[in-house]
């Protein structure tokens, strides 16, 4: 069934051309003089160099970044462990809560839970004296929340198809766990962690309702202050902002893309 | 009279890849033809090309008298039954079978009478209902066969139909698949990497390798008569002999050499051409004495095989020439031979296939 | 001090570490998660006032013993001020639904060539599909502004090259807000469809052909039946998210397309009147309870099913 349908080509072109078409008009004028989307005035590299000087902006991003990291890594942490629970420990006491617990995040409106998860803290705060005030801490505790959900979810999908086989030899070699899980299964489906990590890295960085809820003063994150600009008004910096980040995450792709070929290239003798 | 199927001069390359090379065979109607051969030798190609969903490189593909260059497999008056079966995993037994039906039109009574009917001839009348991940292998290829058959196809292109089934189910199936095919009188092409099953089955079989047909012939034919060593090697167990012709006569010739074997044959062969000599195992004899019969040769039994109605043997000549043979249990006054023990074999020229390749 | 950590844990005892890998998510599920929507509930049942935080403690022990603040005032507005709130639930509820609609518009082809492709560009597409995602969906909606707006690229470019002769209103309609959801959920609708669609023997396509089927009745009767699952997956991931949804609404929208997420961050953020706000977010939950159960269910069938087929053995 090679034949595609004139139509579904059409459909599917029409969808790439929806998703593809303003970073592309984005990345065009981001080297555009001038200030509007509709005038092209020459090309210039000015808004990349206000970018540079734009305190604001590069503050906004280094906080954004460190929140992600920190949040992504405690979400895959956690995520691992929701998705061992559910594909090696069988029925076990808590599984039916489990289940719930971590499958509503995924679904749920990041406007209900970031409220939520704002009264939370106030009234820990009142209660216990933590968090003092909202700021990276409650942010990262946030984000944690809703990855380690996303995580679990595509550490599961490779669980499910590992082969229990290599655990059994290693057990029939004399180790136990946990030291098989973490020494022989993790590296096997390290791609997966690596995938989830980055998946709980990108929900968190392009956050905005929940992080706009739990944040406090002096811990802008990007979207925050992107948002806060968009209302105000056109400023062309944020398409240069926008080319490099697309840039970065094009060029990190390809490259993991290229060097995974090359080493399956490398691994089969033909 | 044109015959029920024709295949002209058909190729069909993928990319750098010959599938089928050249290819011509004639089929005539009511026919169960085998086509046989090892994976990769383009069978199963040949097979999706008379079905319609490939189209030829080259050559033409006559049905009935009809070309069918640009018909699609669903206007075409050929029905295909998959390997791994290829049930609409979400349609029930009856829905399965009755849909080429329901394609066609049927509806109502018409089409519940027709699909009882072929339940009934598949034998699995109550399970119209079920789902094919209730069923068993056996009964999925059963379903399988109903459904390629509901349309009254000409012609049914049956893919490895009893590959996936156990080898008990594969005897029974085999008799069932033979008898529905008189019953109907359809045309069936079956493909098979199995020879045993292609001698059960099949009224012709074509044997296949590297895209060609290497002989066409009735199943006795090919085992008796093989036209190549690589034919011969194929079907069954077979022993070689390479020799070079020493002399000729009008009914045979004898090898030049320490065996000095003869063989009845009709070829043309001039003295001192290389030949290959094949031998059938059940027409090789093993015996503690020499009896003076026709290409007695000494030899010792290197290995042997006990089956139960027969013994398989592989002995030596002391010049180093293999035979085996197969000895069938009967009483004899003679104890049978064990292994290292020293005997002869002898064999009569008329059952000594001469080949030149 | 690391490294010892990570040998005292791989050298726990089985027991000790199963119920630590299931008590460690459990819990701060448990408290992050699941006690701010309590959290919520009580809330929603106090009443505004001045300080922070700009609610009356739902219960408490005071000068004169136990005091509650309970009423079920906030609920009461929200009945009362229909238009104002039940008015945009419902407008949530359509424009979330025909989002999923046109998602599904797009997303069922782009999954479907994605699926028929050789495996090299197989893996091209499934990049080129999530590449937008993993680029701040903020910024690609930001883009979509600069496109839409009466004097963007969209406009400019149609007025010069005379196609239009004046700029086109596509901002705050239900147009920018479908496109806004397509350019954001997209993927979430591809991905599930793509995986069951990649399932789909292509033997049965032909077997469909074989007997007689045209292209649009393999499709009818084989190929949807058998990508419903994808469907439903894929539309709830969609459509549930998409009723909260706040921000392209408030980049996109005009008073028209007025969503609850909105209605909540204003009555959060601008009247400070946070009970109602959680009165609204309940609203909301009680709204999408039934979605969200029902994708429940759908999920645990799927990991069911994924089980290893076990015919019946009669022959």
């Amino acid at each position: 069934m090679g034949r595609m349908n004139g139509l579904v080509l059409s459909l599917g072109a029409l969808g790439f051309g929806i998703l593809y078409l303003p970073i592309i008009v984005m990345i065009i004028y981001s080297f555009n003089a001038g200030k509007l989307v509709s005038v092209w005035s020459g090309a210039s590299l000015k808004w990349y160099a206000s970018l540079l000087e734009n305190d604001q902006l590069l503050s906004a991003f280094g906080t954004s970044l460190l929140i992600a990291v920190w949040a992504a890594t405690i979400a895959t942490i956690f995520g691992i462990c929701i998705a061992v629970a559910f594909v090696r420990f069988g029925n076990f006491r808590s599984r039916l809560a489990l289940s719930a617990i971590a499958s509503a995040p995924l679904v749920m409106p990041e406007i209900v839970t970031g409220l939520s998860m704002l009264l939370l803290f106030i009234s820990m705060e009142s209660l216990f004296g933590w968090p003092a005030g909202r700021g990276v801490d409650t942010i990262i505790i946030a984000h944690a929340t809703f990855g380690m959900c996303f995580a679990a979810v595509v550490v599961q999908a490779r669980l499910r198809d590992f082969d229990m086989a290599i655990e059994e030899a290693a057990a029939d070699l004399g180790a136990r766990q946990p030291f098989i899980f973490l020494s022989i299964t993790l590296p096997v489906i390290a791609p997966a962690v690596v995938a989830a990590w980055l998946l709980a890295f990108t929900l968190s960085f392009d956050d905005l309702v929940i992080a706009s809820f739990v944040s406090g003063p002096g811990s802008s994150t990007l979207p925050i202050l992107v948002f806060s600009k968009v209302r105000l008004g056109v400023t062309p910096e944020i398409n240069a902002l926008a080319t490099v980040m697309i840039l970065v995450v094009a060029i990190a792709v390809i490259g993991a893309s290229w060097v995974l070929r090359c080493r399956l290239a490398a691994r089969s003798p033909d | 009279m044109a015959p029920f199927i024709r295949l002209k001069s058909i190729s069909k390359s993928f990319a750098d890849v010959v599938a089928v090379d050249n290819l011509s065979l004639d089929i005539e109607k009511g026919e169960l033809f085998c086509l046989l051969g090892a994976s990769g030798c383009g069978k199963s190609t040949l097979l999706r090309l008379l079905a319609g969903f490939e189209s030829p490189t080259t050559g033409t593909i006559e049905i009935d008298g009809h070309d069918m260059a640009g018909v699609a497999p669903a206007d075409r008056p050929v029905n295909f039954m998959f390997q791994n079966y290829a049930l609409f995993p979400h349609m029930s037994v009856a829905g399965n079978i009755g849909y080429g039906l329901r394609r066609a039109g049927l509806r109502g009574d018409a089409l519940g009478e027709r699909v009882d009917a072929l339940l009934k001839l598949v034998r699995l009348q109550n399970l119209g209902s079920r789902k094919p991940h209730q069923l068993s292998g056996g009964q999925r290829q059963r379903v399988a066969l109903a459904r390629a058959l509901a349309r009254r196809p000409k012609l049914l292109l049956l893919d490895e139909p009893l590959a996936a089934l156990d080898k008990k189910l594969r005897e029974d199936t085999q008799f069932e698949l033979v008898d529905i095919q008189e019953k109907l009188g359809t045309t069936f092409i079956v493909v098979t990497h199995d020879q045993e099953e292609a001698m059960t089955l099949a009224g012709r079989i074509g044997i296949m390798d590297a895209g060609q047909l290497v002989q066409v012939d009735e199943p006795r034919k090919l085992y008796e008569r093989p036209k190549n060593s690589f034919v011969a090697d194929f079907l069954g167990t077979i022993s070689f002999v390479d020799g070079v012709v020493g002399q000729r006569d009008k009914t045979g010739i004898t090898l030049d050499g320490d065996l000095k074997i003869r063989a009845l044959t009709d070829l043309d062969l001039a003295v001192g051409k290389a030949v290959k000599l094949a031998i059938r195992p059940e027409k090789i004899y093993l015996s503690r004495t020499a009896s003076g019969a026709s290409n007695e040769i000494e030899v010792v039994v290197e290995d042997l095989a006990y089956l139960g109605f027969a013994t398989n043997y592989r002995v030596k000549t002391p010049s180093g020439q293999m035979f085996k043979l197969q000895q069938q249990q009967r009483r004899s006054t003679e104890a049978p031979l064990s292994w290292g023990e020293t005997g002869y074999v002898h064999f009569d020229p008329q059952d000594v296939i001469v080949l030149e390749d | 001090m690391v490294r010892g950590l990570v040998r005292y844990v791989a050298h726990l005892p089985a027991v000790t570490g199963r119920r630590l890998v299931i008590a460690l998510p459990l819990i701060w599920l448990a408290v992050f998660f699941f006690l701010p929507l309590v959290e919520t509930l009580q809330v929603s049942f106090t009443t505004p006032r001045r300080g922070i935080p700009p609610y009356a403690p739902l219960w408490g022990f005071g000068d004169d013993g136990f005091f509650t603040n309970f009423t079920t005032g906030n609920y009461e507005l929200l009945l009362q001020y229909w238009s104002d709130y039940f008015g945009p639930a419902l407008n949530s509820i359509k424009l979330a639904f025909f989002s999923t609609l046109v998602c599904l518009a797009f997303a069922y082809p782009m999954a479907w060539w994605i699926a028929r492709s050789t495996e090299k560009w197989r893996t091209v597409l499934l990049v080129m599909v999530m590449l937008p995602f993993w680029t701040s969906s903020l910024l690609r909606l930001y883009a979509l502004i600069g496109l839409l707006n009466p004097n963007g690229f969209i406009n400019a470019a149609g007025l010069w090259l005379g196609l239009i002769d004046a700029p086109i209103q596509m901002m705050q309609t239900d147009f920018s807000i479908y496109i806004g959801m397509v350019l954001t959920y997209l993927p979430l609708m591809i991905l599930p469809l793509y995986a069951v669609m990649v399932r789909l023997d292509a033997d049965l396509l032909a077997a469909a052909a074989d007997l007689g089927a045209s292209g649009p009745e393999i499709f009818r009767t084989i190929i949807l039946p058998l990508t419903v699952p994808g469907i439903v997956a894929g539309s709830l991931l969609v459509f549930i998210p998409a009723v909260g949804e706040f921000v392209i609404p408030a980049l996109l929208g005009g008073p028209d397309q007025l969503m609850m997420g909105k209605v909540l961050w204003t009555e959060f953020f601008r009247n400070r009147d946070w009970p109602v706000a959680s009165a609204i977010a309940m609203l909301l939950l009680a709204i999408l309870t039934v979605p969200i159960i029902y994708a429940r269910y759908q999920d645990g069938r799927e990991t069911a099913a994924d089980g290893p087929e076990q015919p019946a053995e009669a022959k």
